[in-house]
């Protein structure tokens, strides 16, 4: 049996900013509980000899130069900005702290 | 907000050891972005120091700067650390307005230096060896601005202003281990630490290290624990310490709050705490909790950085002095005595001293107008006195003054101008009109006109009485604003005399 | 129907070069085509209206005697996961309705100064998360061989417009499948490159160490010559791939004679059959390999003995990359905004924009991701999944050290009924069992058309994979196994697909 419960996909909904319905939650529940007990087995096999694999290609050192390139103009930059102002970004009141 | 209560540290020390920890993060000066080719720059216009990498535009994928990769490992390697053969970078996920991914491109599992030591000396002469964890590379975020609120906080605030010029500048994060057995000499120890560290990075000239600008941030982690107990006490985080001199108090609060709880058999709970520098004090932020899950994983659209054994080398061979050794043949070298150097160490102005006389000053001016009236200004500001002006502003001055030009007493009002931002020494003199009058044809009318009021002096001169000279020189200068040189005021004053 | 549209790119390249056909007239006829049918494909979900200007362009400088490159003129559809400074680029979500990139992708830019003209972007599953194009924002994109059919996904718009005649050449993007298993069902071509050939700067990812742009097209050739236009290295993308690569429409020519087939070992993974393979899939795939062994082909079967873990990988590593890449939609610098009833704070409206920009089968890849790296699972999820890529890429080393080139039918059946798998997320995942397993080691890997299947008449494809880096030895294989298959037929596999729009 699964391990995910409606409390652990609103914590799940909250950690990726996803502001659920009440019966997605219901249906994600069901629907990442078959899925996660499909894709459980991956654990079957993943043993602690085998080293992980973040890249396909094992390729090192892709550096660039320390040299000034082409930048966007504050009109460009804010091209697409829902709200802005004074050359800025607008976002509403945060409550939280800054990291 | 409820105000702390505090125990006094005498007593917070006869109870409790403090276990300290710090995280200081420095700005790298390179020319570009830690991802990105936008200039690297303090104080442009709003959103123009930007790429489409920087906003985190759909399609967009980083590209590591190789001048931060040495700047790192030359940092990395002034700390005693070890440099990884192989050092990878991770996504830090979280969500916050002013990192455009919401994820910071950090590293985690393969930092690019681990395993150093600092060594950092007290007032006292001990010397403190601060175990350094690890140095990583990681990029900054943008920058808030809160519109609506009272005084710019965040509480209160209606809406928030970003700017992402900052967003992508290099970083490297040094995290110490717990550092055990400061004692008392904790706050102090806490500021030399930050202290030692920005004269490394000075000295590297990878960073211009001003805490005033953020480019060089603190924060310090502050635990205690009852005396005789083995477990390490609960720790606070206090970020936005910037300045050494706030270092020092915002360590020597947090012992004291801390201590004021445990005692009253209170709890610490683990939390960030934001520092206060108008009231001295430390206010609670969030705490941690399991919504703090950043769910770290490998970047995948970046490579590892392997550097080769060749290159380490390389940047070993180019380490400027360990910042202790220098301190010893500096002090020979400028001829200061025991406390003289101690006071420049304490006032955290080595580098400044350094860069000073390299514009030109003597030791022993620079060294005086540093720990003298800079300092005494930073005092009343309550800033760090590298914050007020630059090195070669000081230098200038203190060549107007060898020159003759300024007086010592004319050389404050110049500094004192330069601070208030009036410009150059040599425009404050200009704007000002503070330049010594050598011009004698002006010093020989205004005693002519000292003379008049008092006719008896030149009568008392020609007898020798040499000290009624005084009044005189007295009125000239008064009447000079005290823009002369006395010495030559005197001089004039005399063949006068023998001239009449 | 006008013939410049039925024309492969490399035939339409040579009448413009020739100067039979303007690439005015052979813009416009593919407009026409997209005017005339792609009200039922729905293959675009925007169609450039500077196309004909591009064009006009590359005429005159042509008529000026420039050198131009050989598919100068030739139009190109674009997946709107590309992302292009003219037009919109959705990535198929509500969220990126109307953004505007202040820069081309790296293969967009590379298409446009090879003369290529771009002539609208693709409909896609939204973020590509999906094997039937029904997960797009904007409705779903119809099989042009049964439009009551998907046209395979994430790029069902590509694979359809290819297939349709809208465009000869078409961009797609290909996560675990999603150029190959759409090219399956439509009767069309698609190639995976090997991860890193072909830059991803200006792709707007879905999980970073898996995507890979690619050609779409109608013949191996015409692949090639697009593969050679937008492959090689990228300073912008850091993981791709620093050395040259050789031509791969020389190989693709050299491939047409057939003689590469003597003696080729092709490996057959034992894994791939059996039980969710539909017979009439299984039945071409066998015919194929006996021609292969007709032409001198050994047929080889290797094992590979944690293949039957990819898809559990797959649906690991992609949520999870996915749901750090997707974080970046929070209504602050650009896309949709979403301000929650009775007002909020900052996180409040990103809860609110992202629930209600999302679709369901992205937020349920977020969610999963989330949790698959989330503390406490990292190790039993993530981590292990990482560990079966590394059980996968020695599976494949092993069977290369026996074969040249593994063969598989592309996608266990044909196209499926639109709707038919739509809310059962595990079967549609299960679709992409025989793509995924190169995306997640990074070899490339194409699919061709290998006839239709019996019981439906329905496209099928043949996938064939080969070694990293050579991506050459598929375009040579498969050039010849086409040249093959066509022989026997006596015609292409796309003629056979009905009209469209009554023309
Ligand atoms: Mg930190
Ligand atoms: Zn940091």
């Amino acid at each position: 049996m699964s391990e995910i419960t409606p409390e652990l996909v609103t914590h799940l909904a909250s950690l990726s900013r996803i502001d659920l319905s009440p019966d997605e939650i219901a249906s994600l529940t069901t629907e990442l509980g078959q899925i996660v007990d499909s894709i459980a087995k991956v654990s079957e096999v993943a043993t602690a000899d085998v080293p992980a694999t973040s890249h396909p290609i094992p390729l090192t050192n892709a550096l660039r130069a320390d040299v000034v390139g082409e930048t966007l103009t504050q009109e460009q930059v804010l091209q697409n900005a829902p709200e802005q102002q004074d050359g800025k970004f607008v976002v509403t009141a945060i409550l939280g702290e800054e990291q | 907000m409820a105000k702390d209560k505090i125990l006094s540290f005498e007593r917070a020390l006869e109870l409790y050891e403090p276990v300290l920890g710090f995280e200081v993060h420095i700005e790298l000066g390179t020319k570009t972005k830690m991802f990105s080719s936008a200039p690297n720059e303090f104080g442009s216009e709003p959103n123009t120091n930007i790429t489409p990498v920087d906003l985190g535009l759909p399609g967009t994928l980083p590209v590591v700067n190789e001048q931060a990769v040495r700047y790192s490992i030359s940092l990395g390697l002034a700390l005693g650390c070890e440099i990884a053969e192989t050092s990878s970078f991770a996504r830090k996920n979280y969500f916050y307005p002013d990192m455009t991914k919401n994820y910071q491109i950090t590293q985690s599992d393969q930092p690019i230096a681990y395993d150093g030591s600092v060594e950092v000396e007290l007032a006292d002469g001990t010397i403190f060896h601060v175990p350094i964890e690890r140095a990583h590379m990681e990029e900054d975020a943008g920058k808030l601005t809160h519109v609506g609120g009272s005084a710019g906080r965040i509480q209160g605030a209606s809406a928030s202003l970003v700017d992402y010029n900052r967003a992508g500048v290099p970083l490297v994060e040094i995290v110490t281990r717990p550092i055990f057995g400061a004692e008392h000499n904790a706050p102090e120890l806490a500021k030399a630490y930050v202290a030692v560290v920005r004269e490394i990075a000075i000295s590297l000239g990878i960073s211009e290290a001003r805490m005033e600008r953020g480019n060089l941030r603190c924060d310090a982690n502050v635990s205690l624990r009852p005396r005789g107990q083995e477990k390490l006490g609960t720790r606070t985080e206090t970020k936005n310490v910037n300045s050494l001199r706030s270092v020092e108090r915002a360590v020597r609060y947090e012992i004291q709050r801390q201590a004021a709880i445990l005692e009253a058999g209170g709890t610490i709970t683990q939390e960030t705490r934001h520092w206060h520098e108008d009231t001295g004090t430390t206010s609670a932020g969030r705490p941690k909790s399991d919504a703090d899950d950043y769910r770290y994983f490998p970047e995948p659209d970046l490579l590892p950085v392997v550097p080769g054994r060749e290159l380490i080398e390389q940047l070993r061979s180019e380490l400027p002095e360990a910042p202790a050794a220098r301190n010893r043949r500096l002090k020979g070298e400028w001829g200061f005595t025991d406390l003289e150097f101690q006071d420049v160490v304490n006032g955290g102005l080595l580098a400044e001293i350094s860069s000073t006389v390299a514009a030109g000053a003597t030791a022993q001016a620079a060294r005086k107008w540093w720990t003298g009236e800079i300092a005494r200004i930073a005092n009343t500001q309550g800033v760090d006195a590298a914050s007020l002006i630059s090195p070669e502003n000081v230098a200038a001055t203190a060549k107007l003054v060898e020159a003759g030009t300024l007086t010592d007493k004319l050389a404050r009002q110049v500094i004192e101008g330069v601070i208030a931002g009036e410009g150059s020494p040599q425009e404050v003199v200009d704007a000002r009109g503070l330049a010594v009058v050598s011009d004698d044809g002006a010093l020989i009318a205004a005693i002519d006109e000292a003379l008049a009021a008092q006719p008896d002096i030149l009568e008392k001169l020609r007898e020798g009485k040499v000290q009624a000279a005084g009044a005189v020189i007295g009125a000239v200068m008064k009447a000079m604003k005290g823009q002369a040189d006395a010495a030559r005021v005197r001089e004039l004053l005399l063949e006068r005399a023998a001239q009449a | 129907m006008s013939d410049l549209i039925r024309l492969s790119a490399a035939e339409l390249a040579a009448k413009l070069s020739a100067g039979e056909v303007s690439a005015v007239e052979a813009t416009q006829a593919h407009l026409d085509r997209i005017a005339a049918v792609d009200g039922d494909v729905h293959a675009f979900l925007h169609v450039s209206d500077s196309a004909l200007e591009t064009a006009r362009g590359i005429d005159e400088r042509r008529a000026a005697g420039e050198q131009l490159h050989e598919l100068a003129g030739v139009p190109l559809a674009v997946k709107d996961v590309l992302v292009t400074t003219d037009m919109p680029s959705t990535s198929g979500s509500k969220i990126l309705e109307g953004y505007m990139s202040p820069f081309d992708a790296t293969v967009v830019e590379r298409a446009r100064a090879a003369g290529l003209i771009a002539i609208g972007k693709t409909n896609m599953d939204e973020f590509a998360m999906g094997s039937s194009t029904e997960h797009s924002a904007y409705g779903p994109t119809h099989n042009p061989w049964d439009l009551s059919r998907i046209p395979g996904g994430s790029g069902g718009g590509s694979a359809a417009a290819v297939a349709a005649f809208e465009a000869p050449l078409a961009l797609g993007s290909d996560t675990g499948g999603s150029i190959r298993q759409p090219a399956h069902v439509t009767g069309t071509v698609g190639v995976k490159p090997t991860y890193g050939g072909v830059s991803r700067y200006g792709s707007i990812a879905l999980a970073s160490s898996l995507d890979q742009i690619g050609p779409v097209t109608r013949t191996v050739l015409d692949a090639a010559l697009l593969h050679d236009v937008i492959g090689g290295h990228d300073a912008r993308d850091s993981t791709s791939i620093p050395e040259s690569w050789v031509s791969m429409a020389a190989a693709a020519r050299e491939g047409q004679s057939g003689e590469v087939l003597k003696g080729l070992r092709v490996g057959v993974v034992k894994q791939f059959s059996g039980e969710g393979f539909q017979a009439g899939v299984e039945q071409r795939f066998a015919e194929t390999l006996t021609l292969l062994q007709g032409a001198g082909a050994e047929i080889v079967e290797i094992d590979a003995p944690h293949f039957e873990y990819a898809v559990a990988a797959y649906y690991l590593i992609l949520p999870a990359e996915a749901s750090s890449n997707l974080a970046r939609y929070d209504s602050v610098r650009f896309g949709l905004r979403v301000h929650p009833q009775g007002g909020g704070t900052v996180e409040d409206v990103m809860a609110a924009t992202r629930e209600a920009g999302f679709g369901p089968e992205v937020k349920r890849r977020i969610i999963l991701g989330t949790y698959a790296l989330s503390s406490g699972y990292y190790d039993a999820y993530y981590g292990s999944a990482q560990k079966v890529r590394t059980l996968i890429q020695r599976d494949f080393n092993a069977a290369f050290d026996q074969v040249d080139v593994i063969a598989s039918p592309s996608a266990p059946t044909t196209a499926f009924k639109i709707g038919e798998r739509v809310n059962d997320p595990l079967s549609m995942y299960l679709n992409d069992i025989t793509t995924i397993p190169a995306n997640l080691a990074g070899v490339p890997g194409i699919s061709i058309p290998m006839g239709l299947a019996p019981e439906d008449g329905l496209p099928t494809g043949l996938q064939l994979m080969a070694p990293v880096r050579a991506d050459d030895r598929l375009y040579r294989v498969a050039a010849a196994i086409e040249a093959r298959l066509e022989e026997g037929w006596g015609h292409t596999l796309i003629s056979q697909a009905p009209a469209l729009g009554g023309k």
